[in-house]
């Protein structure tokens, strides 16, 4: 890049500490490392800068100046993203949200919270609780995630088969452009007129710009929640019995698999009594009124043992609830302790097709002497296989990338998709291919370049760049950013 | 039941060439929406048919122009259903147009719109490339979510050919209950009740009547009947159909009528005609000769937007006016995928 009135590193710094607390603006190493990876550590680069707003007016500062200089933005919530997302760019400005993490309103009578987007998940629900309700969407990582990242994301959770992704759950969304101005998408009502952008920014990983405020749904916390565990001497019988509680026109609140290694994990970490035997084994939790939830109960029992369950518990108390839950949200750093390390992936796959990609993926787990531990959000489909690996043998890493990346191709080749909650960041961009056709990538590219002609916003990440064709032309490659 | 996809291509590949506009058309049921627009005639209707069904994975794909009776038809023999009761205004129209438009019913704000509903499209875009978003699973984050992209965008940015949703299983019982009430006292009554973990389903209120449905297990929906103590709607199933296909009497008139989404609690002050409540107060409809950029300000306030639904000047803007910096974004967005202008301009708004 030739531009000669670009700012250096102290520079820009001085220009940000006019509008910006000193403090909040970082720019030695050590501050700065711990903002070189998000949860995927793999992937590690250090930031030129790291600035922390405090207001809607900073942030927007921030963009100007970037967007002056052509200079790259990675918006940044908690950095639990396992997907490279928020992985800083080596000439750029990460914008830490961590400072807007102030609930600004609970409408109990409306059901609705605004917030802003660093509110932690789980902080929407046990501040909602006090007015008998609670926010839906509720990733495992729910305790340090922040609202905006999930956005960004369309993050899931074990709930989302009733109740849906994040698109589902929020009302309206105010996002500052690229160019530093202030956007209201949708309202308080629940269509809006024209296109919408709202569904668009959701899931958009940061590229399309800067989430700063966020309205959400809330729901009644249901009278009553059971849960239901099975234990299975196949996988293929245990997915069957999915097929049959939906084939009977029920929908849990959440339908969970899990693999023998994932089971084995997981009761070592949480001793949530998990029979350790099992190939597999179901958590299906039903939530509603106390007499549909007493039917329901009932009725899934029997089918489980239809299906041939070789054990079933019911949860009788809220704290048993949580403890049979509580092996399965711990099921990532459950399998982290019988490994050096473990690399999550994230496709999802009709659910008929369950057993044909687990033995396969077996198959591969020889090939690439490997280990991998499944669980599964089974209701919708959605795979989590856990590779597990050691880093500091040479080589090792490589080949398991090469290995979750087969598994992706799998996903893809079977109907399905290579992620289904976790995004694509820099860590899925090479199978994005994959999945769509040159032409539908250049479609994505340019619905980048309508909110983003510069291509500023989180570079890298999320759509591979290609050649662009003459219809699209706009930028000459020369003045394309952050090669520094 | 055919696949008419490769015409349609040409068609806009001719089109483009011989720089003409095209209205894409198929069950015509809804040419009443949005902007009056001259542009030739692009049926689809005869691209139809479904494509695949998987009961027990609650996903459909159809064509396009697939009449909405045929799709629930066969969902009807395996007890399942579209969860967001799409309005039909004749027998024509199609699951394509009804994604177009964004059109859902009475349940909207608990079992969710169309947009909710949708798990990939195929479209084919103003360069006649024909094109595949999401897919047939419940969860994809893979690229920008461009299928719901497509719900409201009225066809401004591609002729879709297929569509891929998430059915669900019909409840097991459903039941009406009512209560006679000021409209006032019905808005609150009506948020009041989706406060509680009850097994709500719809809400409106029309003429002075507060009607709240309740869909699920029987056993839920009787213990809430006992607890809530209002009359049971014998005859509920027909009139939640008039209120979703418009048949009722209140929408029986040649005056403008107004379609306010807003903030579900709004106290709107009293317009010359207020008609109808529906999805839970989040929903208002109106007849009058208003002027739109007043009833924009009323809309504004209550936290929402308006649309002149039916009647009125057609040739002026009908779609509530985003700010300049939301028309430029979406401006780009139309030329992003047809740089030409030829599929549906101006049937969203005259800018785009
Ligand atoms: C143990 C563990 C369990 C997990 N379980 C789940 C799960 O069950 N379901 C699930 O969906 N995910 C899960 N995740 C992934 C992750 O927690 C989610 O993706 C989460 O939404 C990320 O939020 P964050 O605040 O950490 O975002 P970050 O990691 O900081 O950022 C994620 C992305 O969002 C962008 N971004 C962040 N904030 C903004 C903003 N304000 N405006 C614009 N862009 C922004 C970033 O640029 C980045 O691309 C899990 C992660 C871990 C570590």
């Amino acid at each position: 890049m030739s531009n000669h009135n670009q700012p250096d590193k102290a520079e820009l710094c001085s220009l940000f500490r006019r509008f910006i607390a000193p403090e909040f603006v970082i720019s030695d190493a050590e501050t700065l490392k711990p903002y070189e990876c998000d949860g995927l550590s793999m992937y590690c680069e250090m930031p030129l800068i790291v600035v922390l707003p405090e207001t809607v007016d900073q942030v927007q500062e921030v963009l100007r100046i970037c967007h002056r200089y052509q200079i790259p933005v990675v918006a940044r919530g908690a950095g639990t993203g396992l997907c490279a997302g928020a992985m800083p760019n080596a000439t750029g400005v990460v914008l830490s949200l961590a400072k807007f993490n102030h609930i600004l309103e609970i409408n109990s009578q409306t059901r609705t919270a605004r917030l802003q987007p660093g509110v932690r998940n789980l902080a929407i629900s046990e501040a909602a609780a006090e007015y008998g309700l609670y926010y839906g969407p509720d990733p495992s990582s729910q305790i340090a995630c922040t609202i905006g990242g999930n956005v960004a994301e369309n993050s899931g959770g074990v709930h989302c088969l009733k109740y849906g992704l994040t698109v589902h759950n929020i009302l309206s969304v105010e996002m500052i452009t690229v160019e530093g101005d202030k956007i209201l998408l949708g309202s308080d009502g629940l269509d809006s007129c024209g296109l919408d952008l709202m569904a668009l920014i959701t899931g958009s990983e940061g590229l399309l710009g800067v989430i700063t405020e966020i309205q959400v749904k809330l729901l009644p916390i249901p009278e009553k929640a059971q849960v239901v565990m099975a234990a299975f001497d196949t996988v293929q019988q245990a997915g069957d019995a999915v097929g049959g509680i939906i084939s009977n026109g029920i929908i849990p609140a959440g339908l969970e698999m899990m693999d023998t290694h994932a089971i084995q994990a997981a009761e070592d970490f949480a001793r949530a009594g998990y029979p350790k035997g099992a190939q597999a084994l179901l958590l299906c939790e039903l939530d509603g009124t106390t007499e549909e939830v007493q039917e329901y109960i009932e009725q899934v029992e029997k089918l489980f043992l239809t299906y041939g369950a070789t054990s079933i518990r019911t949860s009788q108390t809220e704290a048993e609830r949580a403890l049979l839950w509580k092996g399965r949200k711990s099921a990532f750093p459950a399998v982290g302790r019988i490994s050096p390390d473990y690399y999550c992936m994230d496709g999802t796959i009709p659910r008929s097709q369950l057993a044909h990609v687990l033995t396969e993926m077996q198959t591969m787990s020889e090939h690439y002497q490997l280990r991998v531990a499944n669980v599964f959000h089974a209701g919708d489909g959605n795979l989590h296989p856990l590779i597990l690996f050691d880093a500091n043998v040479p080589g090792e890493f490589e080949k398991t990338e090469e290995f979750g990346g087969k598994i992706l191709e799998l996903c893809v080749a079977v109907g399905g998709c290579i992620t289904g909650e976790h995004g694509v960041g820099i860590e899925k961009i090479r199978q994005m291919p994959v999945q769509f056709n040159q032409q539908e990538l250049q479609q994505f590219n340019a619905i980048k370049e309508a909110f983003d002609p510069k291509g500023t916003l989180n570079p890298g990440k999320g759509i591979p760049t290609l050649r662009r064709c003459q219809e699209y032309r706009s930028i000459e490659p020369s003045e394309e950013v952050n090669h520094g | 039941m055919a696949d008419i996809s490769p015409q349609i291509q040409q068609q806009i590949l001719d089109a483009r060439r011989d720089k003409r506009q095209l209205n894409i058309v198929a069950g015509n049921s809804k040419p009443f929406m949005g902007r009056q627009t001259h542009a030739d005639t692009l049926n689809v209707s005869q691209h139809r048919g479904i494509i695949s069904y998987q009961p027990v994975e609650l996903v459909l794909t159809a064509r396009s122009g697939t009449p909405l009776t045929e799709i629930e038809a066969l969902l009807d023999e395996h007890n399942q259903m579209l969860a967001f009761e799409p309005p039909r205004f004749s027998a024509h129209s199609t699951i394509g147009g009804t994604l177009a438009c964004n059109l859902s019913g009475p349940g909207r704000p608990w079992s969710g719109s169309i947009r909710d509903h949708i798990l990939g499209v195929r479209l084919i875009n103003g360069l006649g490339e024909h094109l595949k978003f999401g897919g047939q699973v419940m969860k994809n984050v893979a690229g920008y979510d461009v299928s719901r992209l497509q719900a409201g965008a009225m066809g401004t940015l591609g002729v879709l050919t297929e569509v891929s949703l998430k059915v669900l299983p019909k409840p097991a019982a459903v039941s009406t209950l009512s209560w006679e009430l000021e409209a006032k006292q019905a808005i609150r009554m009506m948020n009041e009740l989706a406060g509680k973990p009850k097994p709500i389903s719809a809400a409106c209120w029309i003429e002075g009547r507060l009607y709240i449905r309740l869909s699920g297990a029987q056993s839920a929906v009787d213990a809430t009947i006992k607890e809530w103590h209002g009359s049971e709607e014998p005859d509920a199933d027909n009139l939640w159909l008039a209120l979703r296909d418009q048949q009722l009497s209140a929408f029986q008139s040649t005056d403008p009528l107004w379609r306010l989404s807003i903030n579900a609690a709004a106290d709107v002050a009293p317009l010359d005609h207020l008609s109808i409540i529906d999805w839970g107060g989040a929903q208002r409809w109106y007849r009058g000769h208003q002027d739109k950029y007043e009833m924009e300000t009323l809309a504004e306030r209550a936290g929402g937007q308006v649309s002149l639904y039916t009647g009125g000047d057609r040739t002026a803007d009908v779609f509530h006016q985003p700010v300049p910096a939301l028309q430029e974004i979406q401006k780009r967005i139309k030329a992003s995928f047809d740089p030409d202008g030829i599929l549906n301009s101006g049937r969203l708004y005259s800018w785009m």
